[in-house]
């Protein structure tokens, strides 16, 4: 096994730059560069010299101890002044070490991963983690990282392998002391696992979507004040705007931190039955946008629905131009009246839409749990014609158990596999 | 100085139907037990069969093994095992006299050509730290053979123990096999040590049989082998009497004086079969354990009560007997027993029961830490086959989870290893739908037929069969009907609007054959044996499509191969723990390496990378 380094911090200037060093060689390597092995998990003040003795840099040294650490090696961190002529001089100096090679690119998580620190959705987490830009996917990522889809996994598994043993026992042991009929707490096992999975399944839409930030998307009639409005919340000229109406032909797209949730609002065409063939074109784009959008924003000035708009119930319409119409209530994207109250309306209705404690937050995730569900759906419905009927339930239940165990990586390694080489580059 | 093909050392069920499988795939064979009595000698339960173990049976007779049909001759007593349950959960099951079933295995064995039974006591092999080419006798007289096949059962160092009173011996009677442990120590075989017991042995004639509930045999016996067609001993009920308050108590005063409660045994024994001082103590608020008393045979006074085995002393035992309803005044013939013995680690071991790293050596049976006669048939038919196919240098001979038991066996033991005594389940199987005990000839007499070890009668009888079922099944499939049509004639249907053939409704639960008729009066003329085994394949034929992905999955991993000498130390990434275990268990293919101990699907990953980074090379 080879030791791998790496910066683990950002590129450039900063003030504190991190280097890492993970294998069987992390400590050799430290004893070589500050001349003793320092207890482990003690930080300590170490002058780091290079292989002509000279100093690189005064640092906090840290090791940690296989398998205690972030991925189950001995790993030695460098905490340095974050200029990049130290940082360069230090990896030059560690790549000196026969023993060591700089790490690809996800390679420390990867090493974690094998030596089963984290399960599959942990490192799912992890990646989720560190692309949160909002602390809505923040906190969601947190909870994923935290393995708490496997352990929750590990529970319905618990479950369902009770339930299969149940059955089990009196299929194989029918000559024995064991009871006939087990359905009762069969039953209450699989629908209570049943339940589980279809509330944690419901919650991965939406949980997916605060991974990959959500649409909302601004429509209404031309020269409503769309762009403006757009501007305003963006704090920035992102669409041209004038009063010439139609301005806006193609979908403009500028993505925020709304309260925590990260949404991508659409700027799009004035609805309106258009003539010019281009501005056709761009009214077609802003309908199907709209319609695909998490929500839509509807400005309008006389209440009147434009064409093409359809309002489902979540959606929001809103009056625009309130400062042209003193004391009324709507937005204004000239004065920022009504903003706040627009932006507060829109990161209410996201939040009605996330599951508080969801941690399911993939498709792959939803796949697997809907999978398991429906098993079990059939299941329960084989298992009330009775204990004649034993074995297939228990074939419904196996079914069942393995889709699960895809869910964190356990069992199907084919699908695993699949995951993992589509997530990590492999194999050269 | 003897030159054979195989040599077969033991006569026990593993030794007899290796040795019947090595000389029917045409190899010389010679078995070497030490007396004629031995050869089908039962040394526990008078019984065969069972959940799981019926299956086995069934799959050796599939393959023309011997177990099966001997077993049939010496059946007093034929149950089908969860007969109103799914036809892949039943098992067939008998109680058999045991002298009828020695002599029926001793009648099929020097019935056998190519077969020579040897009379000695095997107590060394000859060869090389890595190669065996023979067997040595007490006598000193030597016989070499290409492929030796070892089952000696629990004679490798065996204890046996009553109460506190223990000394070596094999099985009640005999001598244990010191020399030939000491052999497989220097082959550096990992040897774990097992424990299994036996109840005291009463006499029927001091039983009150009046006062228990009788348990007949099925009015239809089911028996094991296809080419059976009926039963030939007299039949007979068994009995059913319960432990009570009175039994226990004596038993939880007596404790300390069992060998196994008394520290004299390190042994583990199986969980699914424990002795009564096991059960009193880990169900200790059970009031009452189930006893079946089993009749030894049609000539022999001799009772098995089945449910009571013990490592007690014999005072004791008389005393716990006694205070059971039926038993008041019953004679002990032979105290119960605990035995303790040697087995190998099966991981060291192939999916040909070969010794990985010695070659021509074989083993299997109990040496292989399992229990039971089905189990050990299976094993020996395995051990057998290949030992022949080493011998006469033909391929192979593997099982696979998705075609047989046989295959479950083989891999929970190589790749698994063991911790109590190892005993067939229907549960292992995870394709037990497909493997049913009434199908074992239509997934293994093909296969059998093609290496050559089936006779021509079975494969005539087969083939004959097997004609009849796929008439029926493509008549059965050549129809569509709609729903309307299928109400009409009483079949429970959705109207969905979409045809569906005669075979699709047999999958229904609650249809059966004769339902079928009304719509199709051709049908009435079908065979009885053939319409219900077509029933049965329906009725799972769902879940075989659906579970036919898996076994895809499972026999492409089988079919990545692992090369000898794979250099796991080239997989970058691997941690030296798993490498280490890689390199001691030396997996044959991918399907293998997942069931090393603490494997991840990622390291799988990293050995299935390399090894597709090194297949290029080879071709280019």
């Amino acid at each position: 096994m080879e030791t791998i380094f790496a910066r683990a911090s950002a590129q450039g200037k900063a003030g504190v730059s991190l280097i890492r060093l993970s294998g069987p060689h992390a400590f050799d390597c430290a004893a070589q560069m500050v001349g003793f092995i320092p207890k482990p998990r003690v930080a300590t003040l170490a002058n780091v010299l290079g292989s002509d003795q000279q100093i690189i840099d005064q640092a906090i040294v840290v090791c940690f101890s296989a398998p205690h650490s972030f991925t189950g090696e001995d790993i030695v961190e460098f905490h340095v002044h974050g200029s990049t002529a130290v940082v360069s001089k230090l990896l030059k100096n560690i790549n000196k070490n026969e023993n060591t090679r700089i790490a690809e690119p996800g390679e420390f998580t990867r090493r974690a991963l094998e030596n089963g620190k984290m399960d599959l959705a942990q490192v799912e987490g992890l990646a989720d983690l560190i692309d949160a830009e909002t602390e809505a996917q923040r906190t969601q990522a947190q909870r994923v990282l935290s393995g708490e889809l496997g352990r929750r996994a590990d529970e319905w598994r618990s479950w369902l392998i009770r339930a299969s043993a149940l059955l089990e026992a009196t299929l194989d042991f029918a000559d024995e002391d064991v009871p006939v009929d087990v359905t009762p707490e069969v039953r209450s096992l699989l629908s209570k696992t049943r339940h589980n999975l279809d509330r944690e399944a419901a919650g991965v839409t939406s949980a997916e979507r605060l991974r990959e930030g959500f649409e909302v998307a601004i429509i209404g009639a031309p020269n409503v004040g769309k762009s403006t409005l757009l501007n305003t919340l963006a704090g920035r000229e992102a669409a041209i705007t004038s009063d010439i109406a139609g301005t806006t032909r193609d979908v403009i797209e500028v993505r925020m931190d709304l309260s925590g949730f990260p949404v991508t609002f659409l700027d799009t065409a004035g609805l309106r039955n258009a003539v010019d063939a281009i501005e056709k074109i761009g009214i077609d784009r802003a309908v199907a946008r709209a319609k695909s959008a998490d929500m839509i924003v509807l400005l309008t000035q006389d209440g009147i629905v434009p064409p093409g708009a359809v309002l489902r119930p979540d959606d929001i319409a809103i009056k625009s131009k309130c400062d042209l119409d003193p004391g009324s209530d709507g937005v204004s994207g000239l004065t920022g009246a009504g903003i706040d109250g627009l932006v507060d309306k829109i990161t209410d209705v996201l939040a009605g839409r996330m599951m508080k404690d969801n941690v399911a937050t993939r498709e792959r995730h939803q796949i697997a749990l809907l999978r398991a569900s429906e098993y079990l759906g059939v299941a329960i419905g084989v298992l009330e014609q009775g204990p004649d009927h034993y074995e297939l339930v228990a074939e419904e239940l196996r079914s069942a158990i393995s889709a699960l165990d895809s869910l964190i990586g356990r069992v199907d390694v084919e699908v695993v596999l699949d995951e993992i080489f589509s997530s990590f580059c492999l194999g050269k | 100085m003897k030159h054979f093909d195989v040599i077969v050392v033991g006569g026990g069920h593993a030794g007899c139907e290796a040795a019947a499988a090595a000389a029917r795939l045409g190899a010389k064979t010679a078995l070497i037990t030490l007396r004629q009595a031995d050869l089908g000698t039962m040394s526990c339960n008078p019984a065969i069969g069972g959940l799981g173990k019926g299956h086995l049976v069934r799959e050796v007779d599939a393959l023309d093994g011997i177990m099966g049909t001997a077993a049939d001759q010496a059946g007093i007593q034929f149950r089908l095992l969860n007969r109103k349950k799914g036809p892949a959960v039943q098992g067939p099951r008998a109680q058999t006299d045991r002298d009828l079933y020695r002599s029926a295995i001793q009648k099929l064995i020097s019935a056998q050509e190519n077969l020579q039974v040897i009379f000695g006591e095997a107590v060394d092999l000859i060869g090389s730290e890595t190669k065996v080419n023979g067997v040595r006798l007490r006598d000193n007289s030597e016989i070499t053979a290409t492929s030796v096949v070892l089952t000696t059962g629990t004679f490798l160092r065996g204890v046996i123990h009553i109460g506190d009173v223990s000394r070596p011996g094999g099985r009640m009677g005999d001598d244990p096999s010191v020399k030939l442990a000491e052999r497989i120590d220097q082959f550096g075989l990992k040897l774990a040590r097992l424990k299994t017991g036996t109840p005291p042995r009463l006499d029927g004639r001091t039983i009150n049989w009046d006062n228990l509930e009788k348990q007949p045999g099925d009015p239809d016996p089911v028996l094991f082998s296809f080419m059976s067609n009926g039963v030939s001993a007299d039949q007979v009920p068994c009995a059913i009497t319960h432990t009570n308050d009175k039994t226990h108590e004596i038993i939880r005063q007596n404790l300390e004086r069992s060998a196994m409660y008394g520290g004299h045994i390190d042994g583990i024994g199986p969980r699914y079969c424990p002795s009564i001082e096991d059960k009193i103590v880990r169900f200790a608020d059970k009031p009452s354990h189930q006893i079946f008393l089993e009749p030894e045979g049609l000539t022999t006074n001799t009772v098995y009560p089945n449910g009571i085995s013990t490592s007690l002393p014999e005072a004791v035992q008389e005393d716990y007997v006694h205070s059971i309803v039926g038993l008041e005044h019953a004679k002990i013939l032979q105290p119960g027993y605990a035995i303790e013995y040697d087995f190998v680690d099966p991981r060291a071991l192939d999916a040909k029961l070969a010794v990985k790293g010695v070659d021509q050596l074989f083993l299997a049976g109990q040496i292989n830490g399992t229990t039971g006669y089905e189990e050990a048939s299976a094993q020996g038919l395995v051990a057998g086959l290949n030992a022949a196919a080493l011998a006469l240098e033909r391929p192979e001979i593997t099982f696979s989870r998705s075609d047989s038991y046989i295959g479950v066996m083989v891999d929970d033991l190589i790749s698994r290893g063991v911790t109590e005594p190892y005993r067939m389940f229907t549960s292992r199987a995870e394709f037990r739908l497909s493997l049913r005990a009434d199908n074992a000839d239509q997934r293994l007499t093909p296969r059998g037929i093609e290496l050559g070890c089936v006779t021509p009668n079975r494969q005539k009888t087969f083939e004959n069969k097997q004609q009849r079922l796929e008439d029926l099944t493509n008549h059965l499939k050549s129809d569509t009907y709609t729903p309307t049509q299928l109400s009409k004639a009483g079949i429970r249907v959705t109207q969905d609007g979409s045809r569906r053939t005669l075979f699709q409704v047999l999958a229904f639960a609650d249809v059966s054959f004769k339902d079928l008729c009304t719509l199709d009066a051709r049908l009435e003329a079908a065979d009885e044996e053939i319409s219900e085994q077509v029933a049965r394949d329906a009725l799972y034929s769902n879940y075989i499509t659906r579970q036919q992905k898996d076994i895809e999955a499972i026999k492409r991993d089988e079919a990545q191969q692992i090369p000898e000498g794979f250099d796991y130390n080239s997989c970058e990434g691997l941690s030296a723990e798993l490498k280490s275990k890689l390199i001691a268990a030396r997996p044959r293919n991918l399907r293998q390496a997942q069931k090393v101990e603490g494997m991840t699907p990622a390291a799988i990953m990293l050995v299935l990378a390399r090894l597709r980074q090194q297949k290029p090379k080879k071709t280019a």
